[in-house]
C-alpha cells in the first residue's frame, strides 16, 4: 500500500512522482517524435537520388537505398556552392544585426513603456499624418522629395505652435504599444512596393543595410511587446531601492532591470533571429544577387522541372544548423531561480 | 583662481549633463524605436491605400495609376469577387439558426447591460454597438458559408486557420511548456527538440509538409494505403486540404507558444507556490490560481502576436495546395498576393486593407475585452 502511494507522490516541488514521470516522458516522446520525423525525412531525402524519391518512400539509408552524396556536393562544393556561400554569409550578417538592435531599442522602449507615462498629444499627431500626407502629395505630383520633406517639417512646426496646442486631448501608453504592434498587421505583399520605392531612392537596394533596417523594423513590435510583460513581473520595489541610493535611470535599467528579465529576453532574442533568419518576401524584393538569403535559394531549388527535393533538403538542413546551436547555446539562460535569488538577496 | 574654475566647471557641467540626462529618461528610452517604426511603417501604409483606391496598368513606355474610388472594395464585397471573398451563401441549418439567435441574444444581453450602467458614455455605447454588428455579420457569414450548399471564401478559411491554429498551438505550447519545467533527466533535449519547427524558413515548412503529405511517394505511403486511400489526393477533398494546411501551421508555430511560455513559467516566482504547498493545495489548486494569473499577461500578448502574424499565412497554402481545390484552402493573404501577381495591384491592395481593418478591429476588441482586464488589472 506505501509502494503504491509513492509511485503517485510528488518527490519534491518540481520533482514528479514516478508515475507522472512515465506519462511525462510518453507525452514530451510523442512530440518529439512529431517534431522529429519531418526533419529525418529532410535528412534521408538529402542523401536521395532523383530517382529514389520518385520511386516512392524509401526509409532507411544503406537499406532501402543507397545513400550518395550527391546533392551535399553539388550546393556546397559544386555547381552551387558560390550561390550558397554569399546568401550564407548575408544571412548570418542580416540576422544577427538586426536581431541584436532590434533587441536593445526595443527592450530599451518596452522599458519606457512600463515604467514612465507618455502622453502623446492627438493634435500634435494629427498635425503630424497632415503634413505628412500633404509632403506625399506633393511627391507625387513631381515636387522633388528634399524641398517637400522641408516644407512639411516648416510646415509642422508652424501648426504644432499654433493649432496642436489647442487639442489638449493625449493619448497613453497603452495607444503607444498598440500602434506599434498595429504596424505588422499589414500583410507584405502590399509593404513590399512601397519598401522598394523607399530604398530605391535612398540608393539602398540589394544592400544588406535595407534588409537589416526592414527586418529591425518589422521585429521590433515584437519585441516591444514581449518584454513589456516581462517587465511587468518584475518587482519596481528593486528599482525604487536603487533610485534612492543615487543610481541613474540608465543604470538601473542595465544593471537590475536587464538581468532579471534575461530569460524573456533570451528567448524574444531567439524569435526574432529567427524571423529575420527565414524571411522570404521582403528579401525577394530588396535584394538581387548580392544582398541575397538563404530562403531565396531554398526557393529557387522549385525550378521548371518541378522542386528539387534533395537539394532543397540540404540547403533546409545547412540552414537550421547554426540557429540549433544559437538555440543550445542560449537555452540555459532560460533558467529558473533568477528573480528569486534577487529578491532574497 | 583659473586652475580652481576649471576644476570646478568640468563638474558642473557634468552634474548638470546627467541632471538633463535624467530628465529626459523617459524620451531615450522610447524614441529610437519609435522613430525607426514610424520612418518604416507610414510611407507603406498611405502608398498601399492610396493604391487600394486606384487601378494599376501598364501602358505604352511605363504605367499608369488611374484614381478609381472605391472600386475595388465594392468588388471584392458586392462584385464579380464576392463569392471568392465571402464565399457562397447558404440558407442555415436549424443548428445554424441556433447558433445565430444564440450570439444574437448573447450580444443584446451585453449591450443593454452596459446602456444601463452608469458610467457608460456616448462613444462606448456607439463603439460597443459597431462592435456588436461586425461581429454578427462575422458569426452570419460563418454560418452561412459553412452550411449545406455554402462554400466559404478566403475570409472564413483565414478566419479558420487562425481561430483554430492559435487554439490549438497555445493548449499545445503550454502543455508543453509545464512538462519541461518539471526536473526531468533529459528536459534540455526536448527543449531544444521542441524549438527546431520553427527555426525552418516557412518556404521550407511549406515544401517539407508536400513531402509528407504526398499520398504515393510520401512516408505515410502504407498508411494511406492500409486506410483505403492510396490514390486519394488532399487536393481534391477541401477539408482534407484545409487540414493538412492546419497541421503544417500547427507544428510550425507551436514553438514559438513554447518557447515564450516556457520563459514565462521560468520567471515566475518560486515562493508563492512553495508557500501554497505547505498550505496543503494541490498540484491542479496551483496551477489554476498560481501559475495561470502570473503567466497570463504574457500569454495574452502570445496570443495577439500569434493572431496578427497567423492572419498573414501565406507560404503553407501557397506551396502546398496553390490555394486548391479550387480556392478553399486559399487564405486572404495569398488571394492578395495572386491578385498582385497577376499585376491587380489595387485589388491586392484593397484585401491587404480589408485584412488590416479586420485585424485591427480584432485586435483592439481583443486588447480592450481581454488583456486590459487580465495584464493591466482595469
Amino acid at each position: 500500500m506505501e509502494a503504491m502511494q509513492r509511485l503517485f507522490q510528488r518527490r519534491s516541488l518540481h520533482r514528479p512522482s514516478p508515475v507522472g514521470m512515465a506519462l511525462s516522458y510518453t507525452m514530451l516522446g510523442t512530440w518529439a517524435l512529431v517534431v522529429l520525423f519531418p526533419l529525418y525525412w529532410l535528412l534521408v531525402t538529402s542523401f536521395k537520388l532523383p530517382v529514389d524519391v520518385n520511386m516512392g518512400p524509401f526509409y532507411l539509408p544503406g537499406v532501402d537505398f543507397k545513400p550518395s552524396l550527391h546533392a551535399w556536393e553539388y550546393i556546397l562544393v559544386g555547381d552551387l556552392s558560390n550561390d550558397t556561400i554569399r546568401p550564407y554569409i548575408n544571412t548570418v550578417i542580416v540576422a544577427l544585426t538586426s536581431a541584436s538592435l532590434a533587441l536593445i531599442l526595443g527592450t530599451a522602449a518596452a522599458y519606457g513603456l512600463t515604467r514612465f507615462q507618455y502622453r502623446p498629444r492627438l493634435g500634435a499627431i494629427l498635425c503630424f499624418i497632415g503634413c505628412l500626407a500633404l509632403a506625399i502629395i506633393a511627391v507625387t505630383l513631381g515636387a522633388p522629395w528634399q524641398i517637400a520633406l522641408v516644407v512639411a517639417l516648416v510646415l509642422f512646426v508652424i501648426l504644432l505652435q499654433t493649432i496642436g496646442k489647442r487639442f489638449q486631448r493625449s493619448l497613453g501608453n497603452r495607444d503607444i504599444a498598440f500602434w506599434l504592434i498595429s504596424q505588422r498587421m499589414l500583410p507584405p505583399v502590399a509593404v513590399v512596393i512601397p519598401i522598394y520605392v523607399l530604398f530605391q531612392r535612398l540608393h539602398l537596394l540589394d544592400t544588406r543595410t535595407a534588409l537589416i533596417i526592414t527586418y529591425l523594423a518589422s521585429n521590433l513590435p515584437i519585441v516591444v511587446w514581449l518584454m513589456r510583460d516581462y517587465f511587468q513581473t518584475i518587482p519596481i520595489e528593486l528599482e525604487e531601492c536603487a533610485a534612492i541610493d543615487g543610481a541613474s535611470r540608465y543604470r538601473i535599467f542595465w544593471a537590475i532591470v536587464v538581468p532579471l528579465a534575461l530569460p524573456g529576453l533570451v528567448a524574444t532574442f531567439l524569435f526574432v533571429l529567427v524571423f529575420a533568419w527565414n524571411e522570404y518576401l521582403l528579401s525577394l524584393f530588396l535584394s538581387s544577387s548580392r544582398a541575397q538569403t538563404l530562403p531565396l535559394t531554398v526557393a529557387a531549388q522549385n525550378a521548371t522541372r518541378g522542386p528539387q527535393w534533395w537539394y532543397m533538403s540540404v540547403l533546409i538542413l545547412i540552414m537550421i544548423v547554426p540557429v540549433i546551436a544559437m538555440a543550445i547555446a542560449l537555452e540555459r539562460y532560460i533558467a529558473r531561480g533568477l528573480l528569486v535569488g534577487a529578491i532574497k538577496g | 583662481m583659473q586652475a580652481e574654475r576649471a576644476l570646478e566647471n568640468p563638474n558642473g557641467r557634468w552634474h548638470r549633463l546627467s541632471e538633463w540626462a535624467e530628465r529626459m529618461a523617459g524620451n531615450v528610452f522610447i524614441w529610437p524605436a519609435v522613430l525607426v517604426v514610424l520612418f518604416l511603417s507610414i510611407f507603406p501604409l498611405i502608398i498601399s491605400l492610396y493604391l487600394s483606391l486606384s487601378r494599376f496598368k501598364f501602358v505604352k513606355g511605363g504605367f499608369e495609376i488611374k484614381f478609381v474610388g472605391l472600386a475595388n472594395y465594392a468588388k471584392l464585397l458586392f462584385g464579380s469577387e464576392r463569392t471568392h471573398f465571402l464565399g457562397l451563401l447558404a440558407t442555415p441549418s436549424p443548428l445554424g439558426w441556433l447558433v445565430l439567435a444564440v450570439v444574437a441574444a448573447f450580444l443584446l444581453r451585453s449591450l443593454v447591460r452596459y446602456a444601463r450602467r452608469e458610467t457608460r458614455s456616448l462613444g462606448g455605447l456607439v463603439g460597443r454597438i459597431l462592435s456588436a454588428a461586425i461581429l454578427s455579420f462575422g458569426v452570419w457569414l460563418l454560418v452561412c458559408t459553412l452550411s449545406k450548399g455554402g462554400r466559404p471564401g478566403t475570409l472564413v478559411v483565414t478566419l479558420i486557420y487562425v481561430f483554430v491554429g492559435i487554439i490549438v498551438q497555445y493548449l499545445l505550447g503550454l502543455g508543453l511548456a509545464v512538462l519541461t519545467t518539471q526536473q526531468l533527466p533529459g528536459r534540455r533535449f526536448f527543449r531544444v527538440v521542441f524549438l527546431l519547427p520553427m527555426m525552418i524558413t516557412p518556404v521550407g515548412v511549406a515544401y517539407v509538409f508536400r513531402m509528407l503529405t504526398d499520398t504515393d511517394k510520401g512516408p505515410f505511403r502504407p498508411i494511406w494505403q492500409a486506410m483505403g486511400l492510396g490514390l486519394f489526393s488532399w487536393v481534391n477533398d477541401p477539408w482534407g486540404a484545409r487540414a493538412a494546411v492546419m497541421i503544417g501551421d500547427i507544428w510550425q508555430w507551436t514553438p514559438f507558444m513554447f518557447i515564450v511560455l516556457l520563459a514565462a513559467l521560468e520567471g515566475q516566482s518560486v515562493e508563492l507556490i512553495e508557500a501554497a504547498l505547505v498550505d496543503g493545495a494541490n498540484r491542479w489548486q496551483i496551477f489554476w490560481s498560481i501559475t495561470l494569473p502570473q503567466i497570463l499577461p504574457v500569454s495574452t500578448t502570445l496570443i495577439l502576436i500569434r493572431m496578427i502574424e497567423a492572419f498573414k499565412i501565406v507560404d503553407l497554402p501557397n506551396v502546398l495546395t496553390n490555394g486548391g481545390p479550387g480556392t478553399a484552402t486559399e487564405s486572404l493573404t495569398l488571394q492578395a498576393y495572386i491578385s498582385w501577381r497577376s499585376l491587380d495591384l489595387g485589388g491586392s491592395a484593397a484585401i491587404a486593407y480589408l485584412l488590416l481593418l479586420m485585424v485591427t478591429f480584432i485586435g483592439m476588441a481583443y486588447v480592450n475585452l481581454i488583456r486590459s482586464r487580465v495584464a493591466e488589472g482595469g
